[in-house]
């Protein structure tokens, strides 16, 4: 066994911002709960109003959390193994959200290998597709559902190439920022760190622009267009949602080194933020290859 | 030289002053806590509250089927009660109360000050009764609380379901995300927080199984909220992930819920084996025999348990190599489990048993689990599956393992450790009256359930054809009486709380493990140093 000095391990005596975020959770699922099971009731009102509160409640939480933590890193209270906690916590948060996504991408190929198709007499299903669904042919996009619902394929060039080449970009310029922090240039990290943050929205923009013409006359690709549109918004919504949270992280950071918090030696915030949004990188590619490309 | 490292560190602490016995009063206390020791008490009371709740369903249900025809409720709402109890029971009861027993012994299992993220673990905790919230609240609402069974299969969760589908889903979500919380905690403090000198293979057998459920529990419960969230989506926003008319499949979500589903089941007996490989060799005086295939076997268990789902769904017509796959691995997993019953038999083998009540609850526990195993088997040959398939046999089998298996374990490990919790010892009497009680009910409530499904009594149903009226009059008077001797160990767990019998630091003699030289009750902080382990 190697030895290894001991420090003290900081547990923090008692904290409100737990139950408050638990209220705004709560908030959020109400609210959420109420709206969704309203939407074709225009009389009702209150649960977008009480989802909102959720998330302005939560927004104050994550301020006082986050600022407790960082006073209390900022003071020398956290020892080393404080710091793997919270980098071995990150880690497996970050698997978590990978299954969230495996989910999904388990959906998709379940589809494309599966039960599409199945639909059109694949495998033993002949007298299904006969019987069922005789004018329908298995295609991947599926631009015609087996009850008849049209709709067009996103091609890959264009905007999702754009898109992908703006995202690899940004994790190359997240990474050059950790070095730059790493080796202490703090100008070099401001300039990558923000063109990281920039390349994130205008990745978001251009998602955003993609979905227009999605929704426009030309393509009716709809989230409700058949299997293919519910894997395609679902993917890249979720993702985008990711992007969204990881830009806002990255922005956070951006302020914080505008502040002049990090050290070479201690910056787990920053880390935590820059695997992220590697992560949500890794996230788009695979999505590229499944959703776009094959 | 760490002795003496440590030593200076404690005079350190002594000037730190922010986490000595800063305890809060009333319930700011719990609100705000970020002691691990609250917050597992509050998980167990929690917990039992769940356990009374969803019991309070199961015997709702039991009245109606005492009698065959329709008396007392109406098909749907009968519908309510077998999901919303079955939600109850597996999210609110069996998780909680092992999350509880994680939080008040791992920290002092492997000797650290608390859980690795403190805050975050209050959160985990408070989170959930907000989530039972919800889903209690839907009984009041127009449309009546979820009524297409827990498993909540498309499209019975999505074309056809009322109008409470969204709370629902957000419920669970809320649920998912106390659980992968909990989870992350438990892996962090076991990787991390060990006190000097704890490697893996010298963990207590307890820790390696509540580690490796949380690694499932991590990958899993994501999966969940990707299956609620598409039933969330197909039911309000018109996809048609569950819907063949749109290019998708209703069998693809049993794929995806069972995918979920079949590691979560042994998310909740894992810790059911950690607690009786605890409990069996204290009793028994003897060192657990085979520790390292113990640890084995539960790793072969957890692996296995991802490629196993679809024995679930025999009947839906999958292609013939996918029926005998998951038929060959489901039998796999006998084997792990076989060499864990096998290591607890022999664990007692030659051992000075004495039966006091957690040793009477492992005991139980493992003749009874080993009953639910095997209708397991059964269950896993497909050619035999087609006639067991949702009859009460399945019931019979789930419910071996989940009461006789996980609940038991739970009480086992209650009465274990509650000396420890308490500082007091628990009345004897009653606990006995509780296990006797329990044990002769829940066999005279689930056994005929065999017998019934082998008969073809479908589950689910409200009504029964006569000729199963005889078994289902028993079963409910088993039920009736299960429920009640419930009551004994609420009682007798306030007792013991107020006080009794001053428990000494370690009340069993064969008991081994770090909590046990701390004092009873254990102080509110324990191990600000660690201890070291040779």
């Amino acid at each position: 066994m190697t030895t290894k000095e001991y420090e003290s391990y900081y547990v923090p005596a008692q904290s409100k911002w737990p139950i408050v975020g638990a209220i705004a959770l709560f908030l959020i699922a109400v609210g959420a709960g109420n709206y969704v099971a309203n939407l074709n009731n225009p009389e009702s009102v209150g649960g977008g109003w009480v989802l909102l509160a959720g998330i302005a409640l939560i927004i104050y939480m994550m301020f006082g959390w986050f600022n407790n933590v960082i006073t209390e890193s900022m003071s020398g209270k956290y020892s080393h193994q404080m710091d793997n906690s919270f980098r071995q916590g990150m880690s497996w948060f970050i698997f978590s959200e990978v299954m969230f996504f495996a989910a999904f991408f388990g959906a998709l190929l379940y589809a494309r290998t599966f039960s599409v198709p199945w639909l059109d007499g694949a495998g033993n299903n002949a007298a299904t597709a006969a019987i069922l669904w005789p004018d329908f042919t298995a295609t991947w996009p599926l631009i015609k559902t087996p009850d008849g619902t049209e709709t067009t394929g996103m091609g890959w060039y264009g905007l999702p190439l754009i898109n992908t080449i703006l995202l690899l970009t940004s994790s190359i310029t997240a990474h050059f920022a950790h070095v730059a922090l790493e080796q202490e240039k703090r100008g070099l990290l401001k300039f990558w760190l923000g063109l990281t943050v920039v390349l994130g929205i205008i990745f978001l923009y251009c998602q955003g622009l993609e979905y227009a013409h999605g929704y426009a006359d030309e393509m009716k690709l709809y989230l409700d267009s058949g299997i293919y549109g519910n894997t395609f918004y679902l993917l890249t919504g979720f993702h985008g949602m990711h992007v969204t949270l990881g830009t806002i992280m990255l922005l956070v950071m951006f302020i914080r080194v505008l502040k002049g918090h990090f050290t070479p030696k201690n910056h787990f915030a920053f880390q935590a933020a820059s695997w992220y949004w590697h992560f949500v990188d890794v996230v788009w590619v695979i999505l590229f290859v499944f959703v776009y490309i094959v | 030289m760490t002795t003496d490292v440590i030593n200076d560190q404690s005079e350190h602490d002594s000037h730190d002053g922010e986490h000595h016995d800063h305890k809060m009063t009333g319930l700011k206390r719990w609100l705000y806590t970020t002691n691990h020791k609250d917050i597992g008490s509050m998980y167990l009371w929690f917990s039992f509250i769940m356990f009374l709740t969803g019991g309070v369903m199961a015997l709702v249900i039991r009245a109606e089927l005492f009698q065959p025809g329709l008396q007392i409720i109406e098909p749907d709402f009968f519908n309510q009660m077998t999901t919303v109890h079955g939600l109850i029971m597996v999210f609110g009861a069996i998780m909680p109360a092992f999350t509880g027993l994680a939080n008040w012994m791992l920290p002092m299992m492997v000797g650290a000050p608390d859980m690795a993220l403190p805050r975050l673990n209050n959160w985990s905790f408070w989170i959930l009764p907000f989530a039972f919230a919800i889903l209690l609240s839907s009984f009041f609402m127009e449309s009546g609380a979820p009524n297409f069974g827990w498993t909540f299969y498309a499209p019975l969760s999505t074309t056809y379901s009322n109008g409470s589908t969204a709370f629902f889903v957000f419920a669970v979500h809320i649920m998912g995300i106390s659980s992968i919380m909990g989870a992350i905690n438990i892996v962090v403090t076991i990787m991390n927080m060990r006190a000097p000198g704890m490697t893996y293979m010298k963990m207590p057998l307890f820790v390696w199984t509540f580690f490796i459920t949380a690694y499932l529990l991590i990958a899993v419960m994501p999966v969940l909220a990707g299956t609620v969230t598409m039933v969330l989506t197909d039911t309000y926003f018109g996809t048609s992930f569950f819907d063949a008319a749109g290019g998708g499949d209703p069998v693809m979500f049993q794929h995806i819920f069972w995918f979920f589903g079949h590691p979560e089941v042994y998310i909740m007996i894992l810790p059911a084996f950690g607690i009786v490989s605890t409990t069996i060799p204290a009793f028994s005086r003897k060192k657990l025999f085979g520790y390292s295939s113990m640890v084995y076997a539960t790793a072969s268990i957890a692996f296995l348990s991802f490629i196993v789902w679809a024995h679930h769904m025999f009947t839906t017509g999958m292609p013939l190599f996918g029926e005998l796959f998951f038929m060959y691995c489901t039998m796999l997993i006998a084997v792990p489990t076989g060499v864990k019953v096998f290591n607890w038999a022999a664990t007692m083998w030659r051992g000075s048993i004495s039966f006091e009540t957690p040793m009477l609850f492992s005991i139980a526990f493992v003749i009874l689990f080993t009953i639910g195993g095997f209708s397991g088997l059964m269950l896993a040959m497909t050619p035999v599956d087609f006639q067991y398939h949702d009859t009460y046999f399945v019931v019979a089998h789930f419910h071996y393992v989940l009461v006789t298996g996980a609940l038991f374990s739970i009480f086992a490990g209650a009465y274990y450790w509650l000396p420890k919790w308490t500082g007091y010892m628990y009345n004897d009497t009653l606990s006995k009256w509780h296990f006797w009680c329990s044990l002769i009910s829940v066999n005279l409530l689930f056994f005929p359930m065999h017998f019934l499904g082998l008969a073809g009594m479908p589950r689910r149903i409200p009504d029964y054809a006569l000729q199963f009226a005889d078994f289902n009059k028993w079963v409910s008077i088993g039920g009736f009486a299960f429920g009640l001797s419930q009551l004994i160990f609420l009682v007798l767990v306030i007792k013991c709380v107020k006080g009794g019998e001053k428990a000494p630091a370690k009340p069993w003699d064969g008991a081994e493990g770090l909590e046990w030289t701390v004092p009873s009750p254990a102080p509110y902080h324990t191990f600000e140093t660690p201890p070291k382990i040779d």
